[in-house]
């Protein structure tokens, strides 16, 4: 027993540490793969409602999202509502018919995700509505976000 | 030892500041991911209306308008109501099963049938049809705790994937339809 300890207090205490790089490159291709780094950029301010009631929507890719709000023109100042899909403003809702269509040919279980200004009417919701009905894309859903 | 590693030369690539690259890349990699889920209310909406498919007759007592009008203000089949009254009125109305002979039949027939004005504010469209779907919550929960002693949410979550029919959606399934916009109420 006096030998053990004897031995045992000579050898250096180390964590072995030449795993780490490849733990840690592990968690990095994880976030490499995970992240979307292109966002549209929004030219419609979209500041969501809240809700209770609501649903997680698990696969992103179905869904095709759709902004709704007023024009932003820089320095606080916003103009009418509008539409923007992608990256474009919308100035004839009625492209939104062609625009849905051509998606829902790609991906035939697109969900459209309505992200509407808290402060807007429903006449335009309505009408995009009517768009999205035509273009035979019925599955929808008003982005909210969680009540606190 | 040490002696003998000094007089072989021996090439080697520094590797010790790898793991220092490896985490710089993965702290930016941390703080641009964002692992955000859509959440909101899903609808589906009726194909649109064409001359020889009419939409169906529904009887008078199974439909439940609930209209928002410009001011905001809330309709229960023409007659005035709070926000807070919505969820009860709804329960009553779909989980009537034929005792009151002004509501609805059964749960299955029952229609609930949402009318906004162009002037509606959206937020309260929305808070309303939080409402609806609260009234559903409720119900579902109700049957999945006495079949099942889950809340629905759960049971939802056991069923994915299973293949398996959702009882619960069966008995009570959400028919919430939106109203056909009023013709000429102006572009």
């Amino acid at each position: 027993m006096p030998n053990f300890k004897k031995k045992s207090a000579k050898t250096k205490q180390e964590i072995p540490t030449t795993a780490m790089p490849d733990i840690v490159f592990m968690l990095l291709i994880f976030f490499m793969v995970t992240t979307v780094l292109r966002e549209v950029t929004l030219q419609v301010r979209v500041d969501l409602t809240r809700a209770v009631n609501i649903e997680k929507i698990e696969q992103k890719r179905l869904i095709s999202y759709l902004y709704i709000g007023p024009q932003s023109l820089g320095s606080n100042t916003y103009g009418d509502t509008k539409v923007q899909i992608d990256d474009a403003l919308i100035d004839n809702l009625t492209f939104i018919r062609r625009i849905m269509y051509d998606k829902l040919v790609e991906q035939p279980k697109l969900i459209v995700s309505l992200r509407v200004d808290r402060e807007s009417e429903m006449g335009m919701v309505t009408d995009v509505q009517q768009e999205l009905r035509q273009a035979g894309t019925f599955q929808i859903n008003y982005s909210t976000r969680r009540q606190l | 030892m040490l002696r003998k590693k000094k007089g072989r030369v021996e090439p080697e690539i520094p590797s010790s500041s790898l793991a220092d690259i490896a985490f710089l890349l993965l702290v930016f990699f941390l703080v641009v991911t964002t692992i955000d889920t859509d959440t909101g209310i899903g609808l589906v909406l009726p194909p649109p209306p064409t001359e020889d498919n009419p939409p169906p007759p529904i009887r008078e007592r199974n439909l439940l308008k609930i209209l928002v009008n410009a001011q905001g203000m809330i309709l229960i089949n023409e007659r005035p109501a709070a926000l807070a009254d919505v969820k009860q009125r709804v329960m009553d109305f779909v989980d009537n099963n034929d005792r009151d002979p002004n509501l609805s039949i059964n749960p299955k027939a029952a229609i609930v049938s949402i009318k906004t004005d162009r002037q509606t504010p959206y937020e309260i469209y929305i808070d309303m049809m939080d409402e609806v779907r609260g009234a559903y919550k409720v119900l579902r929960d109700g049957v999945s705790m006495a079949q099942f002693g889950i809340p629905y949410d759960l049971y939802k979550t056991r069923l994915a994937g299973t293949g398996r029919e959702d009882v619960v959606k069966d008995i009570y399934p959400m028919n919430v339809s939106i109203a056909e916009p009023d013709k000429g109420a102006g572009r």
